[in-house]
């Protein structure tokens, strides 16, 4: 799962082939907590999908900005370099796999 | 899949529920639901959990029970309970991957979510300035202008934390008079960066992309305005999470379950129900962790004597 900062966040979405869905979390968000270990749970069964990357909002307020954060975990997911599609807030990994799926087919 | 206790639940309650059930060797499921962790998830430090003397994170005390209950056998799924069938024997809970799993004894603690103001505009700006959690969220809105809608304890403690952040926090509360304790409120009324906004209604939650501002209604003269917000926190109390139980087991007025004083027990014999689901007077941790506990000795028991 690649960390992304405001230096290359740009390249790495634009060049991605496939869509990336973008964590946006902080070290101190207990749903944040609760999400890790359910996007590293869910990344194998779904690499020809997806690909996730994370921001931490700490870290990379710019980038926070950017996209009009006000919540943690948001998950934005981007195609072609532009976002298509978000969701906040903690879900079950069958749930959040859905979400990204129902994204992904517009 | 059958088991001799199933509890529904993951927060203080069902955890503790799991610890004492699979450490007395019964076999145990505990199903977590979608909020692994319960309503901790969303605080940040816990000053009076006894044992942890210099307080602990939520999310953290979670993490270690959950470890705990684990410790002793009991599985732990992280699926959400659909449909209870609590009258035929053994019990049968139909899972959100659609398999049943047969209970002989079933311990219900869903505990009680954040109620929503339920008005236009709240849930399409969800994430987007619309908040249940200054704890997660205050740290977007550093230097703005947010409203607080509540007048409980919790609604002062949220107005409170939020001014860490932001420069302007207005309290807005349907009534003249608080419910919250008088320290949460002295607190709150002598914080500069708050002010308060009585006998006012949010009824609109405006903006496209992020809030931009609220429409309140005055309950006075009827009349109603457009203000300028970034953010709006609502803190206005919880409900039981009992919908699907609602039909089989007997409930309060606002949708408690019922239990036989100084018990667990609900009307039906081998259904337990313990923590927040019950309990609207107290819900802390630790008293949540306590009936948790009883529910299990006390399942433990109707399984051995059937009583």
């Amino acid at each position: 799962m690649k960390e992304l900062s405001t230096t290359d966040f740009d390249s790495v979405i634009s060049q991605s082939e496939l869509p990336m869905v973008v964590d946006f979390w902080a070290p101190w968000c207990g749903p944040c907590k609760v999400m890790a270990p359910i996007l590293e749970s869910i990344a194998p069964d779904n690499q020809q999908l997806f690909t996730v990357g994370k921001v931490n909002v700490d870290d990379q307020g710019d980038l926070a900005m950017r996209f009009n954060v006000l919540s943690i975990p948001t998950f934005i997911v981007f195609k072609g370099g532009s976002e298509i599609g978000r969701f906040a807030g903690a879900a079950p990994a069958a749930v959040f796999v859905e979400k990204v799926k129902g994204i992904l087919r517009g | 899949m059958s088991y001799q206790v199933g509890i529904i639940g993951a927060g203080p309650s069902g955890y503790t529920a799991a610890i004492y059930a699979s450490r007395a060797n019964l076999n145990t499921v505990l199903f977590t639901g979608l909020e692994p962790g319960g309503q901790l998830m969303l605080t940040s430090d816990v000053e009076n959990w006894p044992g942890e003397e210099h307080g602990i994170l939520g999310p953290e005390l979670m993490a270690k029970l959950r470890t705990q209950a684990g410790r002793f056998g009991a599985e732990i799924k992280e699926l959400s309970v659909t449909a209870v069938d609590l009258i035929s024997h053994p019990k049968k809970l139909t899972l959100s991957n659609g398999t049943v799993a047969e209970c002989e004894s079933v311990i219900i603690a869903t505990g009680a979510s954040a109620k929503w103001l339920d008005v236009p505009g709240e849930s399409k700006l969800l994430g987007r300035g619309v908040s249940a959690c200054a704890t997660c969220d205050g740290f977007f809105f550093k230097g703005k202008n947010v409203a607080v809608v509540g007048g409980g304890d919790s609604a002062m403690e949220e107005a409170n934390f939020l001014t860490k952040f932001a420069s302007r926090v207005t309290v807005i509360h349907r009534s003249a008079e608080f419910k919250a304790s008088k320290i949460m409120l002295t607190r709150a009324q002598n914080n500069p960066k708050i002010s308060f906004k009585m006998n006012a209604k949010v009824v609109e939650v405006l903006g496209e992309d992020r809030v931009t501002g609220l429409k309140i209604e005055n309950l006075i003269d009827q009349t109603s305005a457009d203000l300028p917000f970034d953010g709006l926190f609502v803190a206005i109390g919880h409900f039981p999470n009992s919908a699907i139980f609602a039909n089989q087991l007997t409930v309060d007025r606002k949708g408690y379950i019922t239990v036989l004083a100084g018990t667990t027990q609900t009307n039906i014999p081998g259904v337990f129900a313990a923590g927040d689901v019950v309990d609207h007077l107290y819900r802390q941790a630790v008293t949540a962790a306590g009936t948790g506990c009883i529910a299990a000795l006390e399942a433990e028991r109707w399984i051995s004597h059937g009583a």
